[in-house]
């Protein structure tokens, strides 16, 4: 088994690692944070986008994350369903509405750029399409967790949904890309990655650190919660009975 | 009779014969097929642009609307606790069942589409390419379907649980399906289209029945 979830694995020995690692990235994501948005808000204009290349810190992050955010739900369903791990479970399910929220996110200030940019809010565009798709896929994720009322069912449910989601999305996304090759779109989406000037890079990758480090906190923190809120209903059940 | 081949002759009489069949499949298809003159106006030129698209939504939607026969009357009348007990791997079960889907409605819808495709005036060299295709992707449908189907069961509000979990899955087979149409349609090569939805289509029978009958141990256990 992986050595981090092994170790984790226990809930009171996460239950003590999370008391302060929580803190401690929700303190390096507002760090992080402030610096590449102090950074990104004094980078110089760029020559063609203006102004709204800046929109550019908030959104590609986002994008980032709203992937990892699936691999990471991905995994812990895995972990969940192969061991039974209630923990991994409560992991999965948390993690589920983060990602959602990046992916949304993600999406809105898409939007948001491309108004100015490409003169349309939305284009069907692979990669957008692409996203779209994966905020369905959470979507359905948590819709499926909240209609089945027997938990154990739910949580074993939501991993089978959360693994094919897995498999399918590279499928998704290269289908997209494939749709979007054959149909010209009417402008494409260019990713700068290294081709990018240090002054825009830098802010760029503290904002991703800072949403990295921003997610580990509020996924702990959901984490802390959904088993505070086991132990309340266990504890409810053992008092019931009594 | 072996018992694979038993349940697949029962399979496809109940698809066949329960609740009207494929025919209501079918009716249902030639209703959204001539709502959309309706909305969006019935110019000739309009329509045939969007003729082949509207096969493959109409295909989606209806293979959607059939999902719901597929496990749940099983699951609630106590039949597929009885299948789950004969000796034949549930796998093997759920590939059955969606096989026999797909000839029940499948196979009738695939008919059906290139007539309203050409209905709405798609041209007429495109009609075995959109029968072939649609047959293709009523497999790929039904068995990534069935995996949606299985994991709504019991689920409260099941047949709208079904669509939302399935209609990302029908992404890519509307992508590869609708561009083979559209290739052929402008006179590009639309074999790699139509290759990639038979490839999906292959990977949802080999895949998907693993994932439904996880998901119907899962229901009934």
């Amino acid at each position: 088994m992986i050595p981090a979830p092994a170790f984790l694995a226990n809930p009171e020995r996460f239950m003590a690692f999370s008391r302060w690692a929580a803190p401690m990235f929700a303190a390096i994501a507002i760090a992080l944070a402030l610096a590449g948005l102090w950074l990104g808000f004094t980078a110089p204009d760029d020559y063609q986008q203006g102004a709204t290349v800046k929109i550019m810190f908030i959104h590609v992050p986002a994008a980032w994350m709203s992937m990892f955010v699936y691999v990471c739900m991905g995994v812990a369903s895995f972990l969940a369903l192969v061991f039974r791990h209630a923990l991994a479970d409560a992991a999965a399910q948390a993690a589920a509405p983060l990602g959602a929220a990046f992916t949304a996110l993600a999406l809105v200030t898409g939007s948001l750029w491309g108004r100015p940019m490409w003169g349309a809010w939305w284009v069907w565009d692979a990669r957008l399409t692409s996203v779209l798709v994966l905020f369905l896929f959470y979507l359905a994720y948590m819709a499926l967790r909240a209609s089945l009322d027997d938990e154990a069912k739910a949580a074993r449910a939501g991993a089978i949904l959360a693994l094919v989601g897995l498999v399918n999305l590279p499928v998704v996304h290269w289908s997209v890309t494939w749709w979007n090759t054959l149909h010209q779109g009417a402008s494409v989406f260019r990713k700068g990655g290294s081709t990018l000037a240090p002054v825009f890079l830098t802010p760029l990758l503290l904002m991703g650190l800072a949403y990295m480090a921003g997610f580990g906190a509020l996924w702990l923190v959901r984490i802390r919660g959904e088993v505070w809120r086991r132990r309340a209903e266990a504890a409810a059940l053992r008092a019931a009975r009594a | 009779m072996s018992p694979a081949l038993e349940l697949f002759a029962r399979e496809v009489r109940l698809a066949w014969g329960r609740g009207g069949g494929p025919m209501v499949s079918v009716g249902f298809y030639a209703g959204v097929a001539t709502l959309l003159p309706l909305a969006t106006g019935p110019e000739p030129a309009r329509l045939a642009a969007v003729a082949p698209g509207m096969a493959w939504i109409g295909l989606a939607l209806a293979a959607l609307l059939s999902l719901d026969r597929l496990f749940e009357r099983d699951y609630e009348d106590g039949a597929l606790d009885l299948i789950t007990l004969s000796p034949m791997p549930l796998e093997l079960t759920c590939a059955i069942k969606c096989l026999g889907q797909w000839i029940a409605t499948g196979a009738p819808l695939a008919l059906a589409a290139p007539i309203a495709a050409i209905a709405l005036g798609a041209p007429l060299a495109l009609a075995p390419l959109i029968f072939a295709s649609a047959l293709v992707g009523g497999l790929a449908f039904a068995f990534t379907g069935g995996i949606g189907a299985a994991l709504s069961l019991g689920a409260r509000r099941g047949g709208l649980l079904t669509a939302v979990i399935v209609l990302p899955l029908f992404v890519p087979p509307v992508i590869f399906g609708g561009g083979a149409l559209d290739a052929f349609a402008s006179g590009l090569p639309w074999r790699s289209g139509f290759t990639l939805l038979g490839a999906y289509a292959a990977a949802a029978v080999a895949l998907g029945p693993v994932a439904m009958a996880a998901a119907c141990r899962n229901a009934l256990s």
